[in-house]
């Protein structure tokens, strides 16, 4: 507070500087030791990456840095500058002239990050007003404009007057960067910037993150879950694991010669796509911060684990001699010397059977307007799915990808009859599923199940999870009490949970629990198809491998067959025998999983497949990026659907005509106008477009 | 604003008008007792009855009668008092504006008082001032409007503290503090449970949006506290009380009858006791159909004003 704490920092000094932070929470029942002996650096011009599992603390540091923890928790120890300032002991009034203007914030969840009843221009000009002190309302909207241009927003001034619903969801969080970016801030800090955004509109936002970068000197501190995101654009990655800093150094270090066995669990339980990684799950769960277990916090899950890292404190050891790559471990050397790796996948040889669902130009519209709507003619439906023909075998995975709003999770619930079908025929069993009588019907529900995205919220609140496993034993089957009692012992065993949970309650238990009580649930039904829909995208990617590898076991065993939903193509790599590619309501491209990463590819395919961020912290290849959002469903583009965002695309033919879904070998179809030899370059290839 | 939400919202209102309308014709036509008996006596003589119901038009076929009647309600004509032979609309209109200066005050009492309280509760969430607050609010909502409305009596018209008129209503035209001091203890009477109603309801919408994420945006922005309260949370956290006020003129409209007996006002309540005591069926209809319309008309003045507020609902159908 005083003048002497204001005193600029010498040149080279970090701009941000956390020194051995512990953050505590008090509970009902306790203390919570968030965040214990946490330390960091940021200087300028540098990207920082925090990365770690869902309760690893990071945006919990996040907001201990910018002084926004809840009510109940405080910082007590260690000490945070910015810039020469104590940010710990700064003034209510210190604060508010750095927060905005010095470090921006940029909140996950644009969605609700943004005040739905002000305009986006607004809410931009607001943190130019407060710190800027422009000289006239003109210039201010000037600022704004400049700004939301440098967030790659399509016309400022329109994005200004419009509210944040009218907005997508990448515009959406580009608009909230804005607000980060309008004082030009020192410090920029990212919070999950990515997380729901489409691998496109995700690839898109790091590109922007670059170039802002360069072009204003930040230091940025980015969150996040996803290792790829950090390999890509970080400099420094810190990991993050149950509240302590397990490993920290320059990101070609840290990810090619990992040093703590977390980080190289991390690495190995991450999927990557087309390179045939089994990914492996990291045993165990992370522990509650309640009671710390003494020594080393990741002991409990760590295959180098010996006595003397259960008690003491394990501090940090320098790996490399400057201190700049450091690892809390005892064992580090060991460790780097015999690295915990993935093994490659043997891909299981499924035979697939008869076709068990035959579905025929399925056509499913949405707010079709009224009878006198209709009769003006000024009324379109929204075309969610508009003509899919899809095949699914006995015991045999398919998966459906394609970006959000694409219509596959309709299609799949349409497929069960939880939509009605607008037009065309779904065959099941050789019947159209129109046709059956309650009688039938009510086997078909036993025998098609579905699993939902969001575990917790499939799950009833109220009951316990016997009486959730054992429903659909009682409403499909005819065994008594006892034999049901058996059976959800046995269910619960096959996916690995122990027959201790059966008397809790959902709450009661973990996302990935949760979870696999939604898969026993779907197979108490004894089905023969399930419709999984992005079963494993609101889990941490170490229980994401474990679900899957359960996923991938039960198919072999009970021959099911899966429909698996997805807009992650490394998920659906590492479980499906055939992908289907869909966008804007139509099926593009389709094949055996193989033929879909290899060429030829359909131009969305290939986008969608560079868009992904690789592992690989030297891999700099060109990527493609497709220009602008998805096209409105209720007027989706004449001709080719994707010809409005094609890079590739020839010209009038693509406008004009619809191309069809052309078989280009082995039952792998593409719908493109382009030929095959066009299609055939490599996924690296310079594709500039026409 | 979205003019074609607008107007369904007006269709939607004209409908309940209309069915509202038929039931309470259908109803009151059902009632035992002719008319003519109400008006002549049990003793009138067969030619005496038949002319009185050719003056009512109640020799008519039935659903003559009802469209008559249903057309009546749309331009405002309800026919004539059986006991006077007055126009209804003439004996209503007077009393329904008192009624409607009655309620209006007690509105807004209620929108000055409460919502500046729930306001302040939530910003000082869990401290002091809340606790205040909040525990107050449970002692308005458990006392009924007949009992505060008798205590009120009680204790401010009688000495020592004879500080208002013990009822009676005295037009605004001869003088405006006069009035107020002849309104403001029914309208307090009235007051009590929706006042804590509203308190609650403000505060538990603010609190929520004071919770929210565009809320932490704002104060990560370096928005003073003051300015986060008034220029980012109140218009969301608003946003349900006003439903929540528009419901209660309805209440209010109907709890107007308890209270104006016991304050001797000459509104609309006091008017359908005494009607209901003669069965003067006009006036009975037509006491029920306008609290009912006022209600209605009250919902769709919400919906306007949350259009105006949440430029989320422009998009109508979703």
């Amino acid at each position: 507070m005083s003048l002497e704490q204001q005193n600029r920092r010498a040149e080279g000094d970090p701009l941000l500087s956390v020194d051995s932070v512990d953050v505590t929470f008090e509970v009902a029942d306790g203390t919570i030791r968030a965040l214990r002996d946490v330390s960091l650096d940021v200087r300028s011009g540098e990207t920082v990456g925090i990365a770690g599992e869902s309760g690893s603390g990071k945006s919990t540091l996040a907001l201990a840095i910018v002084r926004y923890l809840d009510a109940n928790g405080r910082v007590d120890a260690g000490s945070i500058t910015f810039d020469g300032t104590d940010l710990l002991s700064a003034s209510r009034g210190q604060l508010r002239s750095i927060r905005g203007n010095r470090i921006a914030h940029v909140a996950q969840n644009p969605a609700t990050a943004l005040n739905p009843s002000m305009r986006v221009g607004a809410q931009v000009r607001e943190a130019i007003e407060l710190h800027q002190d422009p000289e006239s309302t003109a210039a201010a909207d000037e600022r704004v404009y400049e700004v939301l241009d440098q967030v790659n927003l399509p016309d400022p001034e329109g994005i200004a007057r419009r509210y944040p619903h009218e907005l997508s969801g990448g515009q959406q969080q580009r608009a909230l960067l804005a607000v980060g970016l309008s004082c030009n801030p020192d410090l920029l800090i990212l919070d999950e910037p990515t997380t729901g955004l489409d691998v496109t509109t995700q690839a898109k936002f790091l590109d922007l993150v670059e170039d802002l970068k360069a072009e204003y000197d930040a230091g940025i501190l980015l969150i996040t879950h996803n290792l790829g995101v950090i390999a890509q654009i970080a400099d420094r990655v810190n990991i993050l694991y149950a509240g302590e800093m397990l490993e920290t150094g320059p990101v070609e270090d840290v990810f090619t010669e990992p040093a703590n066995p977390y980080t190289q669990a991390l690495l190995a339980t991450t999927p990557e796509i087309a390179t045939n990684k089994d990914v492996k799950p990291i045993p165990g769960r992370i522990p509650e911060l309640d009671r710390i277990p003494d020594g080393c916090i990741f002991a409990d899950r760590c295959a180098f684990a010996t006595e003397e890292c259960r008690s003491g404190d394990v501090g940090m050891a320098a790996v490399a001699e400057d201190r700049a790559h450091e690892s809390r471990c005892l064992h580090w050397e060991e460790v780097v010397a015999n690295p915990v790796v993935a093994g490659e996948r043997e891909r299981v040889e499924r035979t697939r059977g008869e076709a068990i669902m035959t579905v025929s130009d399925l056509r499913k519209y949405y707010d079709e307007g009224t009878f006198v709507q209709n009769l003006l003619g000024d009324h379109e439906p929204v075309r969610a799915v508009d003509g899919v023909s899809l095949t699914i075998h006995e015991s045999e995975a398919v998966g459906l990808v394609g970006e959000s709003g694409c219509g596959k999770s309709t299609l799949g619930r349409t497929l069960l009859k939880l939509h009605a079908v607008t037009d065309g025929r779904i065959e099941y069993d050789g019947r159209d599923i129109h046709d059956l009588s309650k009688q039938e019907l009510n086997e078909f529900h036993s025998e098609c199940q579905i699993i939902f995205q969001d575990p917790e919220a499939s799950l009833n609140p109220s009951k316990t999870v016997r009486a959730i496993v054992e429903r659909p034993l009682k409403l499909f089957g005819d065994r008594g009490p006892e034999a049901r009692d058996d059976r959800v012992v046995e269910l619960l065993d096959q996916v690995n949970l122990g027959a201790d949970i059966v008397d809790k309650r959902p709450q009661e238990l973990s996302g990935g629990q949760q979870q696999r009580v939604g898969i026993a649930r779907a197979f108490a039904a004894d089905p023969s198809l399930i419709v999984l829909d992005e079963p494993v995208s609101s889990l941490d990617v170490s229980v994401q491998a474990s679900i899957l590898n359960l996923l991938e076991d039960l198919c072999t065993e009970y021959g099911t067959s899966y429909l698996l939903i997805s807009h992650d193509l490394s998920v659906i790599e590492a479980l499906c025998d055939r992908v289907a590619v869909m966008y804007l309501g139509e099926i593009i491209e389709t094949g055996a999983t193989d033929r879909i990463f290899d060429p030829p590819y359909h131009p969305y395919t290939r986008a969608l497949l560079s868009s992904i961020p690789s592992l690989d912290p030297h891999d700099d290849r060109d990527r493609i990026r497709l220009d602008g959002d998805v096209p409105d469903a209720r007027d989706p583009p004449t001709g080719c659907s994707f010809h409005t965002r094609c890079p590739q695309k020839i010209g009038e033919v693509c406008e004009t005509e619809d191309p069809p879904l052309d078989d280009v070998g082995d039952g792998h179809a593409v719908s493109c106008h382009l030929d095959e030899a066009e299609m055939s370059d490599p996924l690296d290839a310079d594709i500039t477009g026409s | 604003m979205n003019y074609l939400y607008l107007l369904k919202r007006v269709a939607i209102a004209g409908l309940s008008v209309f069915v509202v309308s038929s039931v309470v014709f259908g109803v009151t036509t059902l009632l035992p007792g002719s008319a003519a008996n109400i008006v002549l006596g049990t003793e009138a003589t067969e030619e005496a009855v038949q002319q009185v119901n050719e003056d009512l038009g109640l020799d008519r076929p039935v659903y003559v009668q009802y469209l008559d009647f249903v057309g009546g309600v749309f331009t405002g004509d309800f026919g004539e008092s059986l006991i006077s032979g007055q126009p209804v609309a003439e004996i209503l209109w007077p009393r329904l504006l008192r009624t409607l200066q009655l309620a209006v005050v007690a509105m807004l009492i209620s929108m000055v008082v409460a919502i500046p309280l729930g306001i302040v509760a939530a910003a000082f969430r869990d401290r002091a001032p809340d606790f205040l607050i909040t525990s107050g609010s449970y002692v308005g909502l458990s006392i009924p409007s007949f009992v505060s409305a008798t205590l009120l009596l009680l204790f401010l018209t009688t000495p020592p503290l004879a500080l208002f008129p013990k009822g009676g209503y005295v037009p605004p035209r001869e003088g405006l503090v006069e009035w107020f001091h002849h309104l403001l203890l029914p309208a307090l009477a009235m007051n009590t449970v929706i006042l804590a109603y509203v308190l609650r309801q403000t505060r538990s919408s603010m609190v929520e949006t004071l919770e929210s994420d565009y809320i932490r945006t704002a104060r990560l922005k370096g928005v003073a506290e003051r300015n986060v309260l008034f220029k980012h949370a109140l218009r969301n956290g608003l946003l349900p009380t006003i439903t929540v006020l528009a419901l209660n003129f309805g209440w209010m409209m109907g709890s107007v009858v308890i209270i104006e007996q016991i304050f001797a006002y000459p509104g609309m309540g006091e008017m359908i006791v005494q009607a209901i005591e003669n069965r003067d069926l006009p006036l009975i209809q037509a006491g029920i159909l306008v609290p009912t319309i006022a209600f209605i008309t009250a919902n769709f003045a919400a919906d306007v004003i949350y259009t105006m507020l949440d430029p989320r609902i422009n998009l109508g159908e979703e």
